[in-house]
C-alpha cells in the first residue's frame, strides 16, 4: 500500500490516490488533495465534501442522482465546483473510496 | 489509473429505437461521458425520439414479443412469447423495469436528462424522423438544443479523439 504526505501528515493512499482510511482526513490534508487536481477549495466546497462522506460513512452508494437530491448541492453546481470527472474528483478529495456507480 | 495516448474526448451517440433498454443504453453512456469530464452529444432519431417527445418520454416500453432475453420475474425461465400479447402484459413487464432501474437509482428518462444536461451533456433530434413522425420541435422535452440533418450531425461530431456511437 502506498503513502502519501500531505499538510505534513502520511496517509495511505491505493494505487489511483484514493485514501484507505477515511479517518485520516482534514480539512487542511483535502486543500492539498485539491491542489493536485488543479482545484481551489472554498467555502462552497466543504459541505459538499462533508456530505460525501456522511454518504459514505452510511454505506450509501454514490451517485449523481443522490447528490442531486441531498438537498446539499445541485448538479450543476456540484459540476462547477469539481470541473471534468466530477465525482471521481470530489470522492478523492472528500478522503473515500472512488464510486463503484455507473450513474 | 491506466494512463492513455488517445483518450476520448468526445462522444456522439446516435439512439435510434424506442425501448427502455435502447434510450437508457445512450442516457448512461451519455451521463457516464459527462461525469468523466467528456464532451458528449445524444443524437435521438426514428424511434429513439420516443425518448424525447414530451408526451412518449414518460413511460416507456420494452418488447416482451420477439424478445428471447426476456425472462420470467423470479423464475429464471424464458417468457413465452406468445404471453407477450396478452393485453397489459407489456405495460407491466416495463412498469417493473422502470420500477427496478428507479431502485438503482437510475432516473426517469426527464430526470435523468436533467443531470446530464446540467453537466455539460448535449441532446439533439433528427430531421429527417421528425418530418417522417411529423413532429415539431414544440413537442420535443426543452433539453433538445437543436434538430439537425445527417450532414450537421457529422460536423458536430467532428474532432479529434471524438467517436461516434450506435447504440
Amino acid at each position: 500500500m502506498a503513502t502519501k504526505n500531505y499538510a505534513g501528515k502520511t496517509v495511505d493512499v491505493n494505487e489511483e490516490g484514493y485514501f484507505t482510511d477515511p479517518s485520516q482526513w482534514t480539512k487542511e490534508i483535502a486543500k492539498e488533495v485539491a491542489k493536485e487536481e488543479g482545484i481551489e477549495l472554498t467555502d462552497q466546497h466543504f459541505p459538499v465534501l462533508e456530505m460525501l462522506r456522511q454518504k459514505n460513512d452510511a454505506g450509501e452508494a454514490l451517485s449523481i442522482r443522490g447528490i442531486n437530491k441531498s438537498g446539499v448541492v445541485d448538479v450543476k453546481t456540484f459540476y462547477q465546483l469539481f470541473p471534468g470527472a466530477p465525482l471521481k474528483k470530489a470522492t478523492k478529495i472528500a478522503g473515500i473510496p472512488k464510486p463503484s456507480s455507473c450513474v | 489509473m491506466n494512463e492513455n495516448k488517445h483518450p476520448i474526448k468526445k462522444v456522439n451517440i446516435i439512439c435510434a429505437k424506442s425501448n427502455i433498454e435502447d434510450i437508457y443504453a445512450a442516457l448512461v453512456m451519455g451521463n457516464g461521458a459527462v461525469m468523466e469530464g467528456i464532451e458528449a452529444n445524444l443524437f435521438f432519431t426514428f424511434f429513439g425520439l420516443e425518448g424525447i417527445v414530451k408526451k412518449w418520454m414518460k413511460k416507456p416500453h420494452t418488447a416482451v414479443v420477439g424478445n428471447p432475453g426476456m425472462r420470467m420475474p423470479g423464475l429464471g425461465s424464458r417468457m413465452p412469447t406468445l404471453m407477450g400479447i396478452i393485453p397489459g402484459v407489456e405495460a407491466m413487464v416495463s412498469g417493473m423495469m422502470r420500477k427496478q432501474m428507479d431502485d438503482l437509482d437510475v432516473p426517469p428518462i426527464e430526470e435523468f436528462l436533467d443531470l446530464y444536461t446540467a453537466g455539460g451533456g448535449k441532446v439533439y433530434a433528427c430531421k429527417l424522423a421528425m418530418d417522417m413522425f411529423k413532429l415539431k420541435k414544440e413537442d420535443l422535452t426543452e433539453h433538445v438544443s437543436g434538430v439537425l440533418t445527417v450532414g450537421e450531425f457529422y460536423e458536430l461530431a467532428g474532432g479529434e479523439g471524438s467517436q461516434i456511437i450506435f447504440t
